[in-house]
């Protein structure tokens, strides 16, 4: 199978050098191709897993639980700048 | 003096033969002397280890110990723990210092658990070697040319080798079972929801569960019993979940009545003749212990590997897009624009592995192919998921080989990505079916450990645990340690 791995890179939002591109390739092809084994199930009328178990989703009740951490947890961040994110200009 | 279970290390402490401090002090001192040979932990803390372990002692002094008073805790660097990095071994990750610690963490640190430090894996724990770790391999200790297995290598070599004596791993496709079995431990993934995932670094969220790695059935019991519960932070721990009394279900001493399948797809051509010999040895004995081996089928085994490579990357290249070099992580130098920071931020973060992964889950999810790939392999699960489900009404457990191979050369799979993937084919099913399995050591090949593999139903551990401790009981493998780090093969 021939994969657009530039394309699927830029989706992925990485930068792939060429080199980079050019060994992924053929791995991924390679990938693929064992994976296409699933073609030979039969799976007319079986649904898909949503959930391993039959169970239903828990609720709660709808109140804050949480006290504000914001500098904490901005404290991991490359760049902030009065609780806000700093990142690169994004509108001209 | 290393090489003691948690049980044992407990009971002296409650006879008052030794204390924390001595007990971490000790494994401080393994640590020291050995870390730098195996690369088991990639970050210690000392000072901290020491400070929790007498404050566990004066707890002790004071109180009534807590269930795991005073007892050392290695931790994969996949958890989110306070005081010192948490990396999940990956560049992406480097100077992130977690602000709160992972609700297993925090169960741990409430009972009493003296935590020890992060322990080595293959990055975002992609991977089935420790190979892909962004601080290098680590080695097995029953033969240090080999790979301790992945992706929870480092908690596997840091208990076998006695540098701790117990550690947390999480296991998505075998990253608990596979390690454990390479390094002769005992590994618990139990059933998908027992456990919180919050605060663990997400790889892929529908089948990610944390575990136990131990010496012994019962001290990966009493782990998990302290571990498993509902905790309102993950939507998919189970608030309802069956439960059981952990350490009573490891006092099973025989097997009358217990019929255990044998599924023929996990006794292949192709896999190593010395672990077959062993496994098969193995299911003799639990049969001279009572049980009734049968013949089963689980006629979509062969599919597995290819729905957890279309499945797992996909849940991977989602949660992944979180590394955004915005809240954490990595972010390049000088970005020209947004688009920039985002994809030089991230080619310069993430190993091979790990990008080789996005990408595949990418590919599978994108546009024109979400059917054919995505879509598929789900369906393919709810027939894997059958298949155990029609064997659980023939029998009560199914037992197999955990690896098809014992521990492998350092470099023999790098070259392709492909049969790396394969060494997960055992245990891949388990996971996509949210079941609980064990693996426990039932021999040697070639001087190297031999993994037994047990799987229940969901949410019957207590019948994996009951099965796994009358074979422990029976039989001495859980007794041997690696001779070149002063145990008694």
């Amino acid at each position: 199978m021939d994969i657009d791995v530039k394309k699927i890179a830029n989706l992925s939002r990485i930068r792939l050098t060429d080199s980079e591109a050019k060994e992924l390739a053929p791995q991924l092809s390679s990938i693929m191709g064992y994976i296409d084994k699933l073609s030979e199930v039969n799976t007319d009328g079986v649904s898909p897993t949503a959930h391993p178990h039959d169970v239903a989703m828990p609720q709660r009740p709808d109140v804050v639980t949480n006290p504000s951490r914001r500098d904490a947890l901005q404290q991991p961040a490359p760049r902030t700048e009065s609780g806000l994110y700093v990142v690169p200009k994004v509108l001209e | 003096m290393p090489f003691r279970s948690l049980s044992d290390i407990q009971t002296q402490l409650e006879a008052g033969q030794t204390t924390a401090v001595e007990v971490a002090q000790l494994y401080l001192d393994r640590i020291a002397a050995h870390n730098d040979d195996l690369n088991a932990f990639v970050f210690i803390d000392p000072e901290h280890v020491l400070a929790q372990a007498e404050a566990s002692d004066a707890y002790r002094a004071e109180h009534a110990a807590r269930p795991l008073e005073g007892l050392p805790i290695a931790v994969k660097d996949i958890f989110c723990t306070q005081n010192g990095p948490t990396r999940c071994c990956s560049n992406i990750l480097e100077g992130f210092e977690a602000p709160y610690d992972a609700h297993v963490i925090t169960r741990l640190k409430e009972a009493g658990a003296v935590l020890v430090g992060k322990t080595n894996m293959d990055e975002f724990a992609m991977g089935s070697s420790n190979e892909t770790s962004a601080f290098g391999g680590c080695k097995n200790p029953w033969n240090t040319d080999c790979i301790p297995g992945g992706s929870s290598g480092g908690s596997a070599v840091a208990v076998a080798a006695g540098l701790t004596p117990a550690a947390l791993g999480t296991d998505t496709g075998g990253s608990i079972r596979q390690p454990a079995a390479l390094t002769g431990l005992v590994g618990l993934k139990p059933t998908y929801g027992r456990i919180s995932r919050r605060g663990i670094i997400a790889f892929a969220s529908s089948l990610d569960q944390a575990g136990p790695m131990t010496r012994t059935v019962k001290d990966a019991a009493l782990l998990t019993s302290i571990m498993s519960g509902h905790d309102a932070g993950d939507a998919t721990s189970v608030s309802d979940a069956p439960n059981f009394d952990w350490l009573k279900a490891c006092e099973g001493r025989d097997m009358k009545g217990l019929r255990i399948g044998k599924p023929k797809e996990y006794f292949i051509d192709g896999m190593d003749e010395e672990v077959r010999a062993q496994v098969e040895a193995a299911l003799k004995k639990c049969e001279e212990l009572g049980a009734e081996i049968v013949d089963i089928s689980l006629p979509h085994t062969e599919y597995a590997v290819a729905a957890y490579y279309v499945i797992a990357p996909s849940e991977a290249s989602t949660n992944l897009s979180r590394y955004d070099a915005v809240r954490f992580g990595h972010r390049c130098d000088n970005p020209e624009d947004l688009e920039d920071m985002y994809a030089r931020s991230r080619d310069e973060g993430f190993g091979e592995e790990v990008k080789r992964r996005i990408l595949t889950g990418t590919f599978a999810l994108s546009s024109g192919y979400y059917d054919a790939y995505y879509l598929k392999a789900q369906k393919v699960r709810t027939l894997i998921s059958q298949d155990f489900k029609e064997a659980f009404e023939q029998v009560d457990v199914i037992a197999t080989p955990t690896s098809p191979v014992p521990a492998f050369k350092t470099g023999e799979k790098t070259d392709d990505p492909l049969t790396m993937y394969l060494s997960d084919i055992f245990t891949i099913a388990v996971n996509l079916a949210g079941l609980p399995g064990l693996s426990q050591p039932c021999g040697f090949a070639d001087n190297l450990p031999v993994g037994l593999q047990w799987i229940a139903p969901a949410w019957q551990e207590d019948k994996i645990l009951a099965a796994a401790s009358a074979y422990e009981n029976a039989t001495d493998w859980h007794t041997k340690s690696p001779v070149k780090f002063g145990g008694a093969a």
